[in-house]
């Protein structure tokens, strides 16, 4: 059977200066439709750039990458837009809702770049919005709602495009707790309906709630399997070595904490 | 991407800093305006001097003849008599003698007033009207016996009757340059007769004027082709008589009234496009602004780039998008500008009108369809062009990197 997500030998190499970084050093990753994986790891792990490439944000230095069965590897930038815009839904720390569009619009700017008719850019939109329970807002600014209301938004944009692959980025990094959990009871509630979903923590108890965890450390997965498993969320020793690419994530990192 | 979006979008983004997006958009405004302000004048002017060669008749053709003094001097007969065996092309001639003359009444003096010597052909008895465009009011003009036999009669403008002779001159005498003149005849208004106005003239008869004249150095013919579409023809017929005269083109110039106006035209024209030329650097300056703010706007605006970008806008619809940003920035100071522009017209317009009292049907600074056009497709084009670079910028910009841009 085809893979949704396959990595095959993925490199990711950075000069930094003198110094060259290996971001992910040899990685073969397999995901398939329906599942709930969280890609763990602490700083400097290399999940950032991990999810950077999942996302055809970013193009590996070597290896294949396949996101539906395409070669998504070696594609030009506009290309990629593409796939992002058709495949894949993101979910970003910091909601990223663009402030000056109203709810709505927010949520129809995926469709707005997929060409769809305005006509049916509202219903879907609606429809999206529905399903995170804001339709009743849609006609609010981003600014007027709160932080957990903002990323219902963002799940609802996500779900918009009808995307293969939603694309969690620590979304519950910017939330309360009990928000926090809100929103992950909401990414398995959207999963158990058959979406798949990716999500890429540094957080262990945010991760068991997927069905699998993928650990990155130094570039190189060091456990891949059930969430549930002990094994999953043994820390790994600190090496100490960070990853200088994962530098702003740990940044944030460090500001959630407190 | 959509434009109906993107035009909405950069309203609001035009709406939420009012201050700044005037000051931006306040270069294009001021070229806009300057523009049509320009072409306004022009376009009123030419309007004004057509009206006046309108009023003065297109079938008109005009001879200058310089005099040598010598036995080759081609004389008034002379013309008279191209008139009569050319009659389907030539329909009458005058000489159209202007001449200093200080005029006076009583102890009046008059030095304002234009005196004109001309021939009884001047004035065309079925329309009542003379060459320039007045109509006879009262008594008549002069005849072929008053220029045949020198006589010392003149017909006298509206302004000089009221001046000197309080509204009621027929019959009575003024003095040019010391010589007695009878009132014959008083033109009706045309000008606002005021002192110096088109309604502050005597016309005498030619001959007499060449006595009082003096020396003279030119003579003027104005000759009436049957038609507009003769005059071309009959100046050629006076071009040839002068050349068979003076072998020599240097000696006379003949114009019709259609090239008197081309010629003033292409003047007016010229100067307009000179000056438009000027207006415009300021559009060019506007559009630097809005280049400048442009990028500006892209780097405070990197996330939202990021954002879209992550969300599937490719290179061009981001490019598109800040492209009718600008345009639109651009667009809407144009607007203004020719807004602007035409108050600013209509105001210089009454001015004139005030100053010279001329009233409504005199000069009209008119802002052209045209010109309105022109200047408002200019600023949409210099938004455009000078939108294009911050454009391309946030077009180029990686998604990773502004995605996390603070």
């Amino acid at each position: 059977m085809e893979h949704l997500i396959e990595f095959k030998d993925i490199y990711k190499i950075y000069q930094m200066g003198e110094e060259t970084v290996h971001a992910l050093d040899g990685v073969d990753l397999t995901i398939d439709q329906g599942e709930f994986v969280a890609i763990v790891g602490q700083s400097g792990s290399g999940k950032s750039t991990a999810m950077n490439i999942i996302g055809c944000l970013d193009v590996p230095t070597s290896g294949t990458y396949h996101l539906g069965g395409i070669d998504v590897s070696t594609m030009e930038d506009d290309q990629q837009a593409e796939i992002r815009n058709k495949m894949l839904g993101f979910i970003f720390q910091q909601y990223n809702l663009i402030p000056k569009l109203n709810v709505q619009e927010n949520v129809e700017l995926p469709l707005l770049y997929a060409g769809v008719s305005a006509e049916e850019r509202h219903e879907r939109a609606i429809r999206s919005l529905e399903r995170v329970g804001l339709a009743d807002k849609r006609k609010n600014l981003p600014s007027q709602l709160s932080g957990g209301q903002q990323q219902r938004v963002s799940i609802a944009r996500a779900l918009a495009g009808n995307p293969s692959v939603i694309l969690a980025d620590e979304p519950t990094g910017a939330l309360d707790s009990r928000t926090g959990r809100e929103v992950l009871s909401f990414l398995q509630k959207l999963n158990a309906e058959g979406d798949t979903v990716v999500l890429i923590t540094h957080d262990n108890s945010i991760a068991v709630k997927a069905k699998r965890i993928v650990r990155l450390q130094d570039g190189r997965i060091i456990y891949d399997g059930d969430s549930q498993d002990p094994q999953a969320v043994v820390q790994p020793e600190e090496t100490g070595a960070a990853d200088e690419d994962d530098g702003f994530a740990a940044l944030l990192v460090e500001e959630v904490g407190e | 991407m959509n434009f109906g979006q993107s035009f909405r979008l950069a309203v609001k983004s035009l709406m939420t800093s009012k201050m700044r997006s005037l000051l931006t958009m306040l270069g294009i405004i001021i070229g806009v305006a300057a523009v049509i302000i320009i072409t306004s004048l022009g376009n009123g002017m030419q309007n004004y001097m057509n009206d006046q060669f309108e009023e003065m008749g297109s079938n008109l053709v005009q001879a200058q003849v310089y005099l040598t003094g010598s036995s080759l001097d081609v004389k008034a007969d002379d013309m008279y008599a191209l008139v009569e065996k050319y009659p389907q092309y030539l329909s009458g001639v005058t000489p159209y003698n202007s001449i200093q003359g200080t005029v006076r009444q009583g102890s009046d003096e008059f030095k304002r007033t234009s005196v004109y010597g001309v021939g009884e052909t001047f004035y065309n008895v079925n329309k009542n009207t003379i060459m320039t465009g007045s109509s006879l009011g009262k008594g008549r003009f002069l005849s072929y016996v008053d220029v045949e036999r020198e006589m010392a009669v003149c017909v006298i403008g509206s302004y000089l009757e009221q001046e000197a002779f309080g509204g009621d001159a027929l019959g009575k005498t003024l003095t040019v340059s010391g010589a007695p003149f009878t009132v014959v005849g008083v033109l009706d208004q045309s000008g606002d007769s005021s002192e110096g106005s088109s309604d502050d003239c005597i016309y005498i008869p030619y001959t007499q004027a060449n006595r009082l004249g003096g020396s003279q150095w030119y003579v003027l013919y104005m000759f009436t082709s049957t038609d507009r579409s003769t005059a071309a023809a009959a100046k050629g017929i006076v071009e040839n008589r002068l050349f068979k005269a003076y072998h020599d083109t240097d000696y006379y110039v003949v114009l019709t009234s259609a090239e008197m106006m081309d010629a003033m035209d292409s003047m007016v024209n010229l100067l307009m496009a000179i000056l438009t030329l000027i207006a415009a650097i300021s559009l060019l300056v506007g559009g630097i602004g809005i280049m400048n703010i442009m990028l500006v706007s892209v780097t405070e605006r990197t996330r939202e780039i990021g954002i879209r970008k992550s969300l599937g806008a490719k290179g061009r619809d981001i490019r598109s998008q800040f492209i009718i940003e600008a345009g639109t920035t651009s667009a809407i100071g144009g607007g203004i500008g020719i807004v602007l522009g035409i108050i600013m017209a209509n105001a210089i317009t009454n001015v004139i009108a005030l100053v010279l009292g001329t009233g409504n049907d005199g000069f009209v600074a008119m802002p052209t369809l045209q010109g309105i056009a022109v200047a408002f497709g200019v600023s949409v084009a210099i938004g455009i062009l000078f939108g294009y670079l911050p454009a391309n910028k946030a077009a180029k910009l990686n998604p990773i990197d502004a995605l996390r841009y603070d």
